[in-house]
């Protein structure tokens, strides 16, 4: 068996540093230092800058926290301070108060309160002009009050949660004893449905964090950053995962660390949830919870299927059904009460590294039976129970609808 | 008064608590105190009549003030602010009458902390007004000192080499003249391509030739409806009467019972196809291009399209305060509002803060 090691376990060990070596180190740095300096009093030989500043000012979020109130937060994404000198709400100027205050430096953030009569249901048009008459536009798709965190919508939100994320993975476990009857080939056709659950997710979970970064301001990263902390996410967990040396990978830790990354997924599709409630955008709220039901009930399958020969105790059930279902409901929290988009494509990426890495470690877990048997990796049960685990999540993707 | 305004505002607050703003009516609450109550006028009116007033504006408003004196022009004072010229008689007989307008590029604040790269006459939007009488000799000396070829042509009657459309380079010099006629309210303008980027930077003025014959003493007043495209984008963000948004609501104009009032109004908004005036409680009567000395129209509304204008003449025979708006809503919301202030001694109340007025709720 292939065994993944992590750099640092192979690394020879380094010769003591002695304070030359730190000496030389330094020069560099001794010389960006000097050429930072020379650049900032010299002005690079450029000239003095007239061109006007370019301004980006990106609205994150608009709440209506109360009959008469508008919320509206914004980040400077560019690279000079911008200042809010006025705010239109639907083509009218409208009073506000904006703090800490107006000029918002480079990557500040301001909170900017409107007192404006929001129409029920109806679309709301924000603008923000800059003191150089630049405008920055927000939008509120569907008016309805923004939901406040008291105990009753907290409660609310948690059972949102538990019936999207919790009940649907717990559900999916319950097929573990019909899992243990399945021959070596029916085996195989489960994981590799696993597989194709995963992978669906995986892809899933990547979209859904590139469409959210997109709206926040590029200057944090915009995709690459999606990229490079799903990669290091997969890394990370390949590092830890074979950092146990000796131990044989127990297939009772693969399901841990399915039900891990599968908790990522939803605690994603647990800030979707939230915000699509928070923005009002949820008029279907009934159907979507079924959608997200039918949807998540596969991965019980999924974390259930690498442990079909083994024997763990029962509360390893319920620790992988809270594992892998109850982020959803920190995700609807979230979500609903301080979404933000840079944080929640961060999250979803990180779900999409460790989603990853169960796939790579549930393949391997085929492989290796495939090996076993001298089966070909690839066998109408391998190719379909991939293809199965894939059209069954597009197929209950369907039913969500938002 | 006073007792008027806060009556107003705390019927307008009660409105908002029964909605259940909670939130917002504590702070608008809190935010009470530092209301400063306007002087009463001499004579009030009766306490909750609806004056077509300043309390009904909730919290549409352009939140500040604009300083005149770092702006350079004052939207206020160039309500009354007529350029005669320098007069001296030739040996015909006739009036001469001398200005001097020079263009330059001029970055003017044209709305609370909005700053609009204008191109101006005199450094100001609109330019100066150019007054005279129909028969008067006009020579207007033209320097343009902006970093754009510009010019200025007058409406009216003049020579084809007089009417302003051959552009004069940056740095150039050259004199419009001719004898002004028809008597009428006009205008001119900058008339170098491309047009559209020339009249909405700001390059447009009223001219007014007067009848021989004067019209009766009035109070007059220069109104420009105008606007800005603040972002470039083929549509305005701000619109005004003399440039400031809303600037006559934070500063309602005084006038006096009884006396005859007299507006110079024209029409410079760029982008939109048309713009309107409409007063308060009252009717004005139309003298359409101010080229006849009968009134055509009775109304309290005149809707007019680019380089338009009419006198209106009106007057209030009771105090108190009265809108004036274009009856386009969306115009209205975006700065193109007013207020006049009647009273018996025509002296108008301290100007105001809607912001301070309804409190802004801060949220915590």
């Amino acid at each position: 068996m292939a065994r993944v090691t992590t750099p640092a376990g192979d690394q020879p060990k380094a010769p003591t540093m002695g304070a030359g070596a730190v000496l030389l180190a330094l020069i560099p740095l001794l010389l960006l230092g000097g050429l930072i300096a020379m650049l900032v009093v010299t002005g690079a030989g450029l000239g003095n800058r007239t061109a006007p500043p370019i301004e980006e000012l990106t609205v994150d979020r608009i709440s209506l926290p109360a009959v008469d109130q508008m919320v509206v937060e914004v980040t400077n994404g560019g690279a000079d301070p911008v200042t809010v000198a006025q705010v239109l709400v639907d083509d009218n100027y409208w009073d506000f108060a904006i703090s800490p205050g107006p000029e918002i430096p480079r990557l500040g953030r301001a909170t900017i309160a409107i007192p404006y009569p929001w129409v029920q249901d109806e679309p709301h048009h924000v603008v923000l002009i800059s003191s150089n008459g630049v405008t920055f536009e927000g939008e509120v798709a569907v008016a309805t009050r923004s939901p406040q965190p008291t105990a009753a919508t907290f409660g609310q939100y948690a059972l949102l949660g538990i019936y999207v994320g919790f009940i649907p993975v717990g559900l999916g476990l319950l097929w573990y004893p019909f899992l243990r009857r399945l021959g070596r080939g029916g085996m195989q056709a489960v994981l590799s449905l696993t597989v194709g659950l995963l992978i669906f997710l995986l892809f899933d979970t990547m979209a859904e964090a590139l469409e959210l970064i997109a709206t926040t301001p590029g200057v944090f990263g915009g995709a690459p950053l999606v990229f490079l902390v799903a990669l290091l996410a997969f890394g990370a967990l390949l590092a830890v995962g074979g950092a146990g040396k000796g131990r044989d990978a127990s297939k009772l830790g693969v399901a841990y660390r399915i039900a891990f990354g599968i908790g990522l997924h939803n605690l994603g599709e647990g800030l979707a949830i939230g915000a699509a409630f928070a923005l009002g955008e949820a008029a279907l709220g009934t159907f979507l919870v079924i959608g997200f039901t039918l949807h998540n009930i596969t991965e019980g399958i999924g974390i259930a299927a690498p442990i079909a020969r083994e024997r763990p105790a029962w509360w390893h059930f319920v620790l992988l059904a809270a594992l892998a279902g109850l982020p959803a409901v920190l995700g609807v929290w979230i979500g609903g009460f301080i979404y933000n988009a840079l944080l929640a494509a961060v999250f979803l990426a990180l779900g999409a590294g460790a989603i990853a890495q169960v796939v790579y470690e549930v393949g391997r877990l085929i492989v290796r039976q495939s090996r076993e048997e001298g089966a070909p990796l690839l066998s109408p049960a391998t190719f379909g129970g991939l293809a199965a685990g894939i059209l069954i999540m597009y197929a209950t993707a369907l039913l969500v609808a938002a | 008064m006073a007792d008027r305004t806060s009556l107003t505002r705390r019927a307008l607050l009660g409105g908002i608590g029964s909605l259940g703003a909670l939130g917002l009516a504590g702070c608008a609450a809190a935010a009470r105190p530092q209301v400063a109550a306007p002087p009463a006028p001499a004579s009030g009116a009766m306490p909750g009549m609806d004056h077509g007033g300043t309390t009904t504006n909730l919290g549409n408003m352009l939140q500040g003030d604009v300083d005149p004196a770092a702006n350079g022009f004052d939207p206020m004072a160039m309500l009354t602010d007529f350029d005669y010229g320098t007069v001296s008689t030739l040996p015909s007989g006739q009036t001469l009458r001398e200005y001097t307008v020079y263009a330059a590029d001029k970055v003017i604040e044209i709305a609370p902390g909005i700053s609009f790269p204008a191109w101006t006459y005199n450094g100001r939007v609109p330019g100066p007004t150019i007054r005279c009488t129909e028969g008067d000799r006009v020579r207007v000396t033209f320097t343009n000192g902006s970093t754009h070829p510009h010019s200025i042509h007058f409406h009216g009657f003049h020579a084809a080499e007089m009417d302003g459309v051959t552009p004069v380079a940056p740095g150039e010099q050259t004199v419009y003249e001719f004898d002004a006629a028809p008597f009428g309210l006009h205008v001119y303008h900058c008339h170098v391509p491309p047009f559209m980027r020339h009249i909405h930077k700001g390059l447009y003025g009223t001219f007014i030739i007067d009848p021989k014959t004067p019209r009766p003493p009035a109070r007059e007043l220069i109104m420009v409806m105008n606007a800005f495209d603040t972002n470039f984008d083929g549509a305005n963000e701000i619109y005004a009467v003399n440039s400031v948004g809303f600037h006559f609501t934070k500063h309602p104009i005084p006038l006096k019972v009884g006396e005859l009032v007299r507006i110079y109004l024209s029409n410079f908004t760029e982008f939109d196809p048309i713009n309107s005036f409409h007063l308060h409680a009252n009717l004005f009567n139309v003298y359409r291009t101010g080229t006849g000395l009968e009134p055509s129209e009775f109304t309290d509304v005149i809707t007019m399209g680019q380089a338009e204008r009419h006198i209106l003449e009106f007057t209030y025979d009771r105090p108190g305060q009265f809108m004036f708006h274009a009856h386009q809503s969306e115009f209205n919301g975006l700065g193109w509002m007013g207020i006049f202030e009647v009273t018996e001694d025509g002296v108008a109340s301290a100007p105001f803060e809607t912001a301070a007025r309804l409190g802004i709720c801060q949220l915590t």
